[in-house]
């Protein structure tokens, strides 16, 4: 599939608590076919503190309204920049960047694990499983109710599970120990999430031969496989995130 | 008509906008941006004799104006190259550089001798300024002994146009320069990044797994400018003006200080298509004035001041 550079309008900026918001986009052309876990670079213009993009995961589309939206946490001072963004406003997007989420195999029982800003690529996974008629579990986790995002979107595409670090919802406790791991046997995990989350999912599946594919987010400068910042390290040498990745099967992570 | 063409030698290039070393790989991750035959050069990514995983992540800090980065020449060596780059680089119809980087004076030669054999390659860079490898690069570049014998090795095996890519890490960078052109460069390139660094102060460690890294952007266009026109007042040789290059008007005053020719770098991560977007400001900014060859506004300055 060809990248593109393109302006798009901001047709919506919702903000969903103190750190998270969500852009919806649309532009002139046709929006691309995307695939479950590809990101854009987004262009962050005005300050000189704010100089290079910053990559930001697809996290639903609209192909009807020809629109998609970006899910976004404010980090640093380059996304706080883009969470003061108003309707009309332009923003410039290098996209769709990186390789995806594969497809299950038929009849796979599927898995999808999300944490905190990591929510974001898994709720247009979800609905491209739901196309490819599969129903996944979504076990999402997040420090307390408050910071629970999304909720009602995921629901629409899954039977979702929630754990938060102090119990004010779901089960209390990390993902990793939640109930669904000893009530289910399944084929496939897909997850995105901090670190420490995807590598005790790794730990997991490798010793019960689960196929894991984990969403990772290196810092990055071109997105485009050019400078190699980004490099992470596998079973094969070190290897770009921006084209390599963002999806890895785990067994290929050096981890 | 503007005529936008310079020659190193020999050499001809139709016009003075080049890709700079390590911000453009090997032309084809752009191919979906620009039509890479349009520029007047491309400069490969870094090659090695041997192949080089480069450093540990994280290699790259974004600072005001600019990002430190610490690659450290990852690349899969020339035998890699030869067999599978070099085929899909062969049909661009424009001048194609080779960056050639090495931790002793014999791997600069070997990989010159067998850069002779491949008929595309019609110039080398050579990389005596990177500051992200612990041997050789910018240790062969900030010794003046050094870089005179690398510079005469390389230029006794290698009979294609030789380019010697300056490190501004230097106390003078102009005496560099005269060194390599009396060993016979046919061109400098500078400058090379600035060694710096940052530390993430949340977590109390540096930004970068190697600590320091090369500064580039606009933050250093400055400090660039002023050497290119320092180093082209010195040596009769063409100088390419490299540093922080964002838009017609950053490569503008490049010419006008004195370079034939600039790089284009941290820009193209910015916006892949900026390469071409200057190369057209630098064409209309020269028929607007009434200008028929950049000849005319190379070294401005230094003549009309």
């Amino acid at each position: 599939m060809s990248k593109r550079i393109e302006d798009l309008k901001v047709i919506e900026n919702k903000h969903l608590n103190n750190d998270f918001f969500i852009l919806e986009l649309s532009g002139n052309n046709k929006i691309p076919d995307f695939r479950p876990g590809q990101f854009a670079q987004v262009r962050v213009d005005g300050s000189p503190e704010t100089f290079l993009r910053r990559p930001i995961s697809i996290h639903d589309i609209d192909y009807e309204r020809n629109t998609f939206k970006l899910l976004i946490q404010i980090a640093g001072k380059g996304t706080k920049k883009l969470s003061e963004l108003g309707i009309g406003d332009i923003l410039n997007l290098i996209y769709p960047l990186g390789n995806s989420f594969s497809l299950p195999y038929e009849k796979e029982k599927v898995l999808i694990v999300g944490g905190g800003c990591g929510i974001a690529p898994l709720l247009f996974l979800g609905r491209y499983l739901n196309s490819n008629g599969i129903v996944p579990d979504i076990l999402l986790g997040f420090r307390n109710k408050e910071r629970i995002i999304e909720f009602e979107e995921y629901l629409k595409v899954g039977n979702v599970f929630v754990t938060t670090e102090d119990g004010s919802m779901g089960e209390k406790g990390y993902v990793t120990s939640h109930s669904v791991f000893s009530a289910h046997r399944y084929n496939r995990i897909c997850c995105c999430g901090p670190e420490s989350m995807m590598k005790s999912l790794a730990a997991y599946c490798k010793n019960r031969k689960i196929v894991c594919e984990v969403s990772l987010e290196n810092l990055m400068a071109c997105g485009i496989g050019a400078c190699l910042c980004c490099a992470i390290e596998t079973v094969n040498g070190n290897i770009c995130t921006c084209i390599d990745g963002p999806v890895f099967n785990v067994n290929d992570l050096r981890w | 008509m503007v005529n936008l063409g310079f020659s190193i030698g020999d050499l001809h290039f139709k016009n003075p906008v080049l890709t700079a070393s390590g911000t453009f790989g090997n032309g084809s991750e752009f191919d979906d941006f620009l039509d890479v035959s349009r520029l007047g050069g491309i400069v490969l990514k870094g090659t090695t004799l041997e192949p080089r995983e480069g450093n540990h992540y994280p290699r790259m800090a974004e600072t005001p104006s600019g990002m430190l980065n610490s690659v450290g020449l990852q690349n899969k060596g020339i035998d890699y190259f030869e067999k599978s780059i070099y085929p899909r680089i062969i049909n661009y119809e424009t001048n194609v550089i080779m960056n050639i980087n090495g931790s002793y004076i014999e791997d600069y030669i070997a990989l010159a001798e067998r850069i002779n054999k491949l008929e595309k390659i019609q110039a080398i860079e050579l990389n005596i300024s990177c500051p992200n490898v612990k041997m050789g690069g910018m240790a062969f570049g900030t010794n003046l002994q050094s870089a005179m014998e690398v510079t005469r090795e390389v230029r006794s095996v290698y009979s294609g146009k030789l380019i010697v890519k300056l490190s501004p890490n230097v106390t003078n960078i102009v005496d560099f320069a005269r060194v390599v052109e009396d060993e016979g460069a046919d061109c400098v390139s500078l400058i090379n990044t600035l060694l710096g660094m940052a530390i993430d102060v949340g977590n109390m460690k540096p930004s970068l797994s190697t600590v320091t890294g090369g500064l580039s952007g606009p933050a250093i266009k400055p400090v660039a400018l002023r050497m290119v026109w320092q180093v082209a007042n010195a040596v009769k040789i063409p100088v390419i003006g490299i540093g922080g290059i964002m838009s017609a008007s950053d490569a503008l005053e490049f010419l006008l200080a004195g370079a034939c020719a600039v790089q284009i770098g941290t820009a193209s991560f910015i916006d892949p298509q900026a390469s071409v977007k200057i190369l057209d400001g630098i064409e209309n900014f020269l028929v607007k004035n009434g200008f028929s060859d950049i000849k005319e506004i190379v070294g401005y300055i230094n003549r009309n001041n």
